[in-house]
């Protein structure tokens, strides 16, 4: 009998292989050949495309540090739109799940869309397109990323110790800002970076709602890799920095899910 | 309910619909004034569906119809390799020792976390190194498709692969099927709303893409409808043409979503994300 389980396990357990083999080759390789990438200028080995990117000599720095700031201010503001929205949904129609997919929905329709949608809007109210338009087009495409993980988290939370606040005699505020706030941090976490790394690294958004005025760390990859301009190298450079981004980004994602099972075993 | 309580249930509400109201207002001031047949949100002419008419006799016509059909192309491909692949695959993946089951599924993570760009840019780059190997066009971008859409596959099976009782299948095999056998009656059946779901989150991932195809669909002419949307109407401003498109496109993709999302409000375990 042992013999025979180890026999289907081992037969079972073959149908991994093609697909191990298609991610080598179509996710980690690729990924490796940006690593290598970044450090070839002209088939030489050379560290200057980081030189050239860390001394900001196209200023690529600039545009990253504006970048991290758009998102930046992106992630509050959808934080702060979308936190209540989150919290009311799993207060008062947690049962509700058409409502609750209303607010998801509009991330399934094209983004370019969306956006081509506001910008005409835009345009036809006569608003300049700049730093506004393009933050409101961000909060706008990024909101339903932000609700999504933070409701599946507040749905989740036990609602007993909601009670045990109230009956410990917090007032609303309290059990909001002591308990509800507290236990819904892996959402907030995870919230956040669906966020902030897309809109840092989009690209088209800022370039339509700016009028090609302002263009964030997306549209500079995308330029870096365009055909006429041959600075593969650089761009690569920066491709890695993103990858480093969205790395760090999730090991404080992990970390913080971890932590909320480490206290839910205590 | 006391009174104090109402008051916020309405608040809570009105927020609510505010937020809900500020998401949708830009698909439905387009698709409202697809029917004016200008583009600049009046109606001077009344209602009219020049806009929609447009669709089959403006210059971009024959554009728009090719971009349609490269989109359909490989979305059904695409999300049906990826369904076979990640139904397979998950099987295996999930018999897998605890070790390499881990590094598998932390791979198998990357595309899903990673920014979009970042693995279209990746992609490029490989095709353009083997170049002999895959040429431009199609192939291409099924590829880098499958390779962003399997994932989520994987994802939605594997919760449901995890639930199942392992003395059904040993049951089977008692019974005299053979493991393959075992596996297409019994495992499958099992795990088929993963499946389903799984194949649905592909199509819509797929149909969806921009940024990925954008950057891997070569100098062939292959245009999807993200990509000729983006070529076309953001130099010039959105002419009434483009406000039909997108009212069908966003009607089509609300009422396919819905539908599904109705369909499975039972099974809740088909929660993809994490």
């Amino acid at each position: 009998m042992n013999k025979s389980k180890f026999k289907f396990r081992f037969t079972r357990r073959a149908f991994a292989y093609p697909y191990m083999a298609f991610l080598l080759l179509f996710v980690v390789v690729p990924l490796v050949i940006i690593l290598i990438n970044a450090f070839l200028d002209e088939g030489k080995l050379t560290f200057a495309n980081f030189a050239e990117f860390f001394s900001n000599a196209g200023g690529g720095l600039t545009v990253l540090g504006n970048s991290l700031i758009i998102g930046l201010v992106t992630t509050l503001i959808c934080l702060a739109i979308g936190y209540p929205c989150a919290y009311l949904l799993a207060k008062y129609h947690a049962s509700n799940r058409v409502l609750v997919l209303l607010f998801i929905l509009p991330m399934w329709v094209n983004f370019l869309i969306r956006t081509l949608s506001t910008k005409a809007i835009f345009m036809s109210l006569n608003v300049e397109l700049g730093m506004g338009t393009v933050l409101f087009g961000m909060v706008y495409n990024y909101l339903p990323y932000m609700i999504l993980p933070l409701h599946t988290t507040l749905v989740s939370i036990d609602h007993s110790y909601i009670e045990a606040a109230e009956d410990l005699g917090a007032d609303r505020l309290s059990v909001l800002l002591k308990a509800v706030i507290p236990l819904s941090v892996p959402g907030i976490v995870s919230g956040i970076t669906m966020t902030f790394i897309p809109a840092i690294s989009t690209f088209a958004i800022s370039e339509i709602l700016s009028g090609s005025k302002i263009y964030l760390f997306g549209d500079a990859i995308n330029m870096h890799f365009a055909k006429t301009t041959n600075s593969l190298g650089v761009g690569s450079v920066m491709s890695l920095v993103m990858l480093v981004l969205v790395i760090v980004a999730n090991v404080i994602v992990n970390l913080t899910n971890k932590e909320e099972e480490v206290n839910s075993v205590l | 309910m006391k009174k104090g309580n109402l008051m916020r249930r309405i608040c809570a509400d009105g927020y609510l619909g505010l937020v809900l109201a500020l998401l949708y207002l830009p698909i439905f001031l387009i698709i409202i004034f697809s029917f004016s047949g200008t583009s600049n949100f009046r109606f001077p002419d009344g209602f009219t569906f020049d806009s929609y008419k447009a669709l089959f006799d403006s210059e971009q016509s024959a554009g728009l119809l090719s971009a349609l059909k490269y989109t359909a192309i490989l979305a059904v491909s695409a999300s049906v390799i990826s369904t076979i692949l990640g139904a397979f695959s998950t099987i295996g993946i999930f018999y897998l020792n605890k070790r390499v089951k881990k590094a598998v599924l932390t791979v198998n993570q990357l595309p899903m976390i990673n920014s979009e760009i970042v693995m279209a840019v990746s992609l490029m780059m490989f095709f353009a190194l083997l170049q002999f190997i895959f040429p431009q066009g199609m192939t291409r971008l099924i590829i880098s498709h499958v390779a962003f859409c399997t994932p989520y596959v994987v994802l939605s099976i594997l919760p449901r692969l995890q639930k199942m009782d392992p003395n059904m299948y040993e049951a089977a095999l008692d019974l005299g099927s053979s493991p393959f056998g075992a596996m297409i009656k019994v495992v499958f059946p099992y795990i088929m709303p993963g499946i389903v779901s799984g194949f649905a989150m592909a199509f819509t991932l797929s149909l969806d893409d921009f940024i990925i195809t954008q950057f891997n669909k070569g100098d062939t002419g292959i245009e999807t409808l993200s990509t000729y949307i983006y070529e076309d109407a953001r130099v010039k401003s959105l002419e009434p043409f483009w406000f039909a498109v997108f009212s069908i496109f966003s009607v089509v993709m609300f009422t396919l979503l819905l539908l599904i999302n109705i369909k499975k409000s039972g099974n809740k375990e088909a929660k993809v994300k994490q």
